[in-house]
């Protein structure tokens, strides 16, 4: 059994915040992702552009060179700008605010694309029918399109959720207190590096397992009115 | 905005950019070698085989790749007695080694889903013919399950390449002077902090790009022919 010297309430501390970071990205990132598949299947040239933009860059840029930039990086810039414009200001970013945002501005893109892909496999019939039953634009987004997408970006996004809680443990880096860090600072403490970082593994493992089970339940839900 | 300053240092992120390409190329080549005798186990039917292949692809898939640097890097530390009586302390004391044996273990996992995937995908009727031509065991395997299901691995695993690309940022994390390290080591010095990540961000993002046009053109050259329609998704 592990030896834990009574440090395992901090990293149990620890899990909360990571599963809190982990859910309020996720949503940042289902958000960005409506809006960016919106942007990828609308008609309109600039829509286009700035989704394929996000897209592109995010999924061609580490996630820790992200982290940093926005991070050390947006202050800075802020920072310098308003110095150029004659204001002094201190900007520190609450690095839980941080840490969400960019988790969720890097996972929208991939769920932009999971979420352009399910937009487009709804027949084109179904929309042309809601409309001619008369119902408007907003109602048959939310009646006919969204219900049916998010059915089928069910399996997408459990991906996206799995490698997003896998990704929160980069937020230690900017020292937000969660899993990871607390894994560190009672492994200095306890001088049981191997202990510690194998029992935050474990947790990791744990909350894909969950993860797992809850998608495969999910799945069942959602296709349970679709014949096989 | 000052990127000047980025100008005078322009060599050293070229060099750490080096040692991000090293650092991949190396990881995938020894992954990938474990990798394909973990899929053989994983769709092997006996359970003292593929449970082991089993467990090792569920722990490095699903934990975070930064825990699994810092087990070995900070945890093997632990075993520091033991380690030097194996005469083994001198690799674990070292980042580099320990971080490379982290991206290999972790891309061997990732790698060895996907060639499983592609090699239970490969067609009955290829097995069959190459049978019925007088092939058995490892010269059907070598002559046309291996080829076939690389084809059909391909896209998954370029992939793979690209995200273990991204992936290698992590070791900066243990002092090794990748680009990412390269560029927190000359932030520290020069404060000039979004105009050194932007640059970074911009050569990942050449780097990946080259090398996603790279498979694409090797995709072509290996399944033209059959004019398949690829799908991609996230890991």
């Amino acid at each position: 059994m592990l030896e834990l010297h009574g440090y395992g309430w901090l990293l149990f501390d620890g899990l909360q915040l990571t599963i809190a970071v982990g859910l309020c990205a996720m949503v940042v990132a289902v958000l960005l992702g409506l809006l960016g598949s919106w942007g990828k299947l609308a008609d309109h040239w600039l829509a286009n552009v700035v989704a394929n933009v996000y897209t592109t860059v995010v999924r061609g840029v580490p996630e820790l060179i992200l982290l940093l930039l926005v991070y050390f990086g947006a202050p800075t810039l802020i920072q310098s700008i308003a110095t150029s414009m004659g204001y002094d200001i201190r900007i520190d970013i609450n690095p839980f605010i941080a840490g969400t945002i960019t988790i969720g501005f890097i996972y929208g893109a991939f769920a932009t694309e999971v979420l352009r892909g399910a937009f487009q496999s709804i027949p084109k019939g179904q929309a042309e029918a809601a409309r001619a039953i008369g119902m408007h634009q907003i109602m048959v987004f939310r009646r006919i399109l969204l219900p049916q997408a998010m059915r089928f970006a069910l399996p997408g996004l459990g991906n996206v959720w799995m490698v997003l809680i896998k990704a929160t443990a980069l937020i230690s880096i900017i020292q937000l207190d969660e899993l990871m860090r607390k894994t560190k600072i009672a492994s200095n403490a306890t001088h049981e590096p191997f202990t510690f970082y194998l029992l935050a593994s474990f947790i990791y493992l744990g909350i894909t397992l969950v993860s797992m089970l809850v998608q495969k339940r999910a799945e069942t839900w959602a296709n349970k009115g679709v014949m096989r | 905005m000052d990127f000047s300053i980025v100008w005078q240092y322009l060599p050293k992120l070229f060099a750490g950019a080096w040692v991000t390409l090293w650092i991949t190329v190396i990881s995938l080549a020894i992954g990938l070698a474990f990798a394909i005798p973990l899929a053989l186990a994983r769709l092997s039917k006996n359970p003292i085989i593929y449970s082991p292949a089993y467990l090792f692809v569920l722990y490095f898939r699903g934990t975070p790749l930064l825990v699994q640097i810092f087990l070995i890097y900070y945890g093997s530390g632990q075993f520091r007695n033991e380690l030097t009586d194996l005469g083994l302390w001198g690799f674990f004391r070292d980042p580099w080694f320990c971080g490379i044996l982290a991206l290999v273990l972790n891309t061997a996992a990732y790698s060895a889903e996907i060639f499983r995937g592609a090699i239970s995908a490969v067609p009955r009727n290829d097995i069959e013919a190459g049978r019925a031509c007088g092939m058995s065991g490892l010269l059907l395997f070598r002559r046309i399950t291996l080829p076939k299901a690389f084809r059909i691995g391909l896209p998954a695993y370029g992939n793979e390449v690209i995200f273990l690309l991204q992936a290698t940022s992590l070791v900066s994390t243990i002092t090794i002077l990748d680009l990412t390290g390269i560029s927190r080591q000359l932030i520290s010095k020069t404060f000039a902090v979004y105009e050194f990540y932007l640059t970074a961000a911009a050569m990942y993002l050449v780097m990946t790009y080259v090398l996603v046009y790279l498979f694409r053109v090797w995709e072509k050259r290996m399944s033209g022919h059959l004019q398949t329609r690829v799908v991609t998704t996230p890991r």
